[in-house]
C-alpha cells in the first residue's frame, strides 16, 4: 500500500493495483468531538498489465509511485507510474446532469423531430455524486530500466521520472518527447557499481532537484548549469564510520527515499537503519541523524539472507517540518521530533489498537532483560513491514500502510 | 523468521558485542562464515539473473558485496584454486549463523584469521560455483579459478533447492561478477536502447538533449 495524502483526500494502491481515493467527510458540527472520517471516494485501475513482445515478458501493472498534482481547478490530477509508463489521471466529480433536451428523450434515444412542438432550454439537475477517473496522458517508452520515482516540479508544468540509471524531464502536456537530464549508465555495464534510487524536485526552486544512490550519496543538480546534469552542483555524503564497517555497510547505506522539507531548506534521506536530515548548505555530513531500528545492526546477516535488507522504506515530514516519520518492521512506525529530540514507536495493527483509542507507545528490547510490554528483537515479525507513510500537509493526520491495510491516525481532538 | 542457525543471544553475549568477543569463538569460524556469505551472495546473484528483468539495484548491491569479500579473501591469501573433487561432505550447517560478520571490524580484530589457518578445511566447503575474479576485483596477481562443478556429489550439505539451481545453471559459462552483469545487459537492454533512440552508452554522447520518441499511439487519451 502506498498512501499519499492531499488535503481532504488520500489515495492508496491495493494489492490488486487499484488506485483508491479516500475523502474525508466534512466535519460534523453536531458531534464536534470527532473529525470527519475517510471514506472511499473513487476506485480505478491505473495500469493494465502489458506484454512486451520483443522481450517476451509481462510488464506488471504494479504501481511504484503516485503523486498528486497541486489542485488548480475543480478536478484533481494525479500521476501514477509502473516500471515503465507514467500516466496522468483526472479525477472529476459530477453531481448534476442536464435534463430537458429537445431532440433527445431522457434515456438518450432521439425523438422524431416532427413530434417536437415546443422548445425548452435544458437545465442542470442534481444527481448522485459520480466520481470519474479518466486517463489524460500516457508517458511511455522513455525508460529502459525500472522507474523508481516521479516528482512534480514547482512550476506545475514539468515533472521528472527516474529509473535505475537515468532521469527524464517531461512536460505534463507533451507525451511524445522527454529530455534526459541525468545518465549514469557506464560505457561498459560491467563497470556498474552504483544506481539511482530516488529523485525529487526542490519544492520552491524549479531548476533544482536531487537524486540519491545505492552508495548513500545524494547529488543536487541545477538544470540551468547544463542540459545533461551529469555534474552535480553539490554532493552530499557522510564519511563512513570505520568502526562500524562490515560487509553490509554499503547495502545499509543505500538510500531508499529522499524528501525535501516543505521549507526547502532541508532534505531527509532514509537508509536501512536511519533517517538523516541534511542542510542543503552542508555537504559533508547530515545535521541530524535518527536511528530507526539500530537493534537490527547485529542481525544484518540474517536480514541479508531473507532479503529484508533490501526493503525500501519511505519517510515523510509533517506540515511544519518539525517531526519526521518512517516505518519499520512488526507494523511499527517511528516519529522523531526534531525540536524536543524525543521519538516514539507506534504500532499499526487492529489487534493491539481499538479504533478511536490513543495509540500506546511500543518499545523494542535490544538486549538484556526484557521489561514487561517490551518486545524482543527475535520476536519481531519481519513480514509485517511498513514501507509507506504519509503526513497531511496541514493537519496532524497520518496514513500508514501495512501489507494489507491502510491506517489513518489523527490527533486526539479534545 | 530468522535464518536457521541464528543463535539466540544470551544476555552475556549481548553485552559482549561491544566489548570484543569471548575467546570461545574460534578464528576459523570467521572464514567459514565469510565463505558462507560469499556462497549465499553468489546464489542470490544467479537467481537475480535468472529473471528476464532483474532488479538492478539489488544485483548491484549483491555484486559489490561479493567484490568486497573477494578483495578481503585475496588479501588474506585464502583466495586460491580449489580442486573440483573436494572430498567429504559439507557440514549440514553450511549456512551457519553468520552474525559474526555483522559485527564491526573493531570487534573482529581479535579474531581475524591468520592466512592459511584452517584453510584446508575451507577447501572442502567450496560449492563448485564458477567464479573468475576480474583483474579489477583482485589486487593479488594470482588468478584463482573455481571450476564449474562437474560432479554434484561434493555439495552434499546443500539443500535440494540449491542443487536444482545449479543444475539449471550448468550451461552458464559466465565467470566473473562483472560478466554476470554484461550478460544481462546485452541481452536485455540494448535492443530497447536502440528503439528508444538512446545512441551510445557514454554520458558524453548525450551532449545535447536526448529525445525519446514514443510510439505514435501513446498520446492524448480520453
Amino acid at each position: 500500500l502506498n498512501p499519499i495524502i492531499q488535503t481532504r483526500k488520500i489515495i492508496y494502491l491495493s494489492e490488486i493495483w487499484l488506485v483508491v481515493i479516500f475523502q474525508q467527510e466534512q466535519e460534523n458540527k453536531i458531534q464536534s468531538h470527532s473529525r470527519g472520517e475517510y471514506n472511499v471516494y473513487s476506485t480505478f485501475q491505473s495500469h493494465e498489465p502489458e506484454f512486451d513482445y520483443l522481450k517476451s515478458l509481462e510488464i506488471e501493472e504494479k504501481i511504484n509511485k503516485i503523486r498528486w498534482l497541486p489542485q488548480k481547478n475543480a478536478a484533481q490530477f494525479l500521476l501514477s507510474t509502473n516500471d515503465k509508463t507514467i500516466k496522468l489521471w483526472k479525477i472529476s466529480e459530477r453531481d448534476k446532469r442536464p435534463e430537458g433536451y429537445n431532440l433527445k428523450e431522457e434515456d438518450g434515444r432521439y425523438r422524431d423531430p416532427t413530434t417536437v412542438t415546443t422548445l425548452r432550454v435544458p437545465v442542470f439537475r442534481p444527481m448522485d455524486l459520480m466520481v470519474e477517473a479518466s486517463p489524460r496522458r500516457i508517458f511511455a517508452n522513455a525508460h529502459t530500466y525500472h522507474i523508481n520515482s516521479i516528482s512534480i516540479n514547482s512550476d506545475y508544468e514539468t515533472y521528472l521520472s527516474a529509473d535505475d540509471l537515468r532521469i527524464n524531464l517531461w512536460h505534463l502536456e507533451i507525451t511524445d518527447r522527454s529530455f534526459n537530464i541525468v545518465d549514469i549508465k557506464p560505457a561498459n555495464m560491467e563497470e556498474l557499481t552504483e544506481v539511482i534510487t530516488a529523485a525529487e524536485f526542490h519544492p520552491n526552486s524549479c531548476n533544482t532537484f536531487v537524486y540519491s544512490s545505492s552508495k548513500g550519496t545524494i547529488r543536487l543538480c541545477d538544470m540551468r548549469a547544463s542540459a545533461l546534469c551529469d555534474r552535480h552542483s553539490k554532493l552530499f555524503e557522510e564519511p563512513e564510520d570505520p568502526s562500524n564497517r562490515s560487509f553490509f555497510s554499503e547495502i545499509i547505506s543505500s538510500i531508499s527515499d529522499v524528501k525535501f522539507s516543505h521549507s526547502g531548506r532541508y532534505m531527509m534521506t532514509r537508509d536501512y537503519l536511519s533517517v538523516k536530515i541534511w542542510d542543503l548548505n552542508m555537504e559533508n555530513r547530515p545535521v541530524e541523524t535518527y536511528q530507526v531500528h539500530e537493534y537490527l545492526r547485529s542481525k544484518l546477516c540474517s536480514l541479508y539472507e531473507n532479503d529484508c535488507i533490501f526493503d525500501k522504506f519511505e519517510c515523510c515530514w509533517n506540515g511544519s517540518d518539525s517531526v519526521v516519520m518512517t516505518g519499520s518492521y512488526n507494523n511499527f512506525f517511528r516519529m522523531f521530533d526534531r525540536n524536543t529530540k524525543r521519538d516514539i514507536t507506534l504500532e499499526a495493527s487492529r489487534e493491539n489498537n481499538k479504533p478511536r483509542t490513543v495509540l500506546k507507545p511500543r518499545k523494542v528490547c535490544a538486549s538484556g532483560k526484557r521489561k514487561k510490554d517490551e518486545i524482543s528483537v527475535d520476536s519481531l515479525d519481519f513480514n509485517k513491514k511498513i514501507l509507506h507513510t504519509a503526513w497531511h500537509p496541514k493537519e496532524n493526520i497520518i496514513a500508514v500502510a501495512t501489507t494489507n491495510n491502510l491506517y489513518i491516525f489523527q490527533d486526539k481532538v479534545n | 523468521m530468522f535464518a536457521r542457525g541464528l543463535k539466540r543471544k544470551s544476555p552475556e553475549d549481548g553485552e559482549d558485542m561491544e566489548g570484543g568477543l569471548a575467546g570461545a569463538r574460534a578464528t576459523p569460524s570467521y572464514s567459514l562464515q565469510r565463505q558462507s556469505l560469499l556462497d549465499m551472495s553468489l546464489v542470490k546473484l544467479q537467481l537475480c539473473h535468472m529473471l528476464v528483468e532483474p532488479n538492478l539495484c539489488r544485483s548491484v548491491l549483491i555484486a559489490n558485496t561479493v567484490r568486497q569479500i573477494q578483495e578481503e579473501m585475496s588479501q588474506d591469501g585464502t583466495w586460491r584454486v580449489v580442486a573440483p573433487q573436494a572430498a567429504g561432505r559439507a557440514p549440514l550447517d553450511r549456512l551457519v549463523s553468520t552474525d559474526i560478520l555483522c559485527r564491526s571490524v573493531r570487534e573482529q580484530e581479535g579474531e581475524r584469521p591468520a592466512p592459511d589457518v584452517g584453510d584446508g578445511h575451507t577447501a572442502d566447503l567450496v560449492p563448485g560455483l564458477a567464479v573468475v575474479p576480474s583483474a579489477q576485483a583482485l589486487r593479488s596477481p594470482q588468478s584463482s579459478l573455481w571450476e564449474v562443478d562437474s560432479s554434484r556429489e561434493n555439495r552434499g550439505g546443500f539443500q535440494k533447492s540449491l542443487d536444482q539451481i545449479f543444475e539449471t545453471l550448468e550451461n552458464k559459462t559466465s565467470g566473473s561478477v562483472e560478466e554476470l552483469f554484461a550478460d544481462v545487459d546485452s541481452s536485455y537492454y540494448d535492443l530497447d536502447a536502440v528503439l528508444t533512440g538512446m545512441v551510445g552508452s557514454t554520458p558524453s554522447a548525450h551532449a545535447n538533449r536526448c529525445l525519446h520518441p514514443a510510439s505514435p499511439a501513446a498520446s492524448l487519451v480520453g
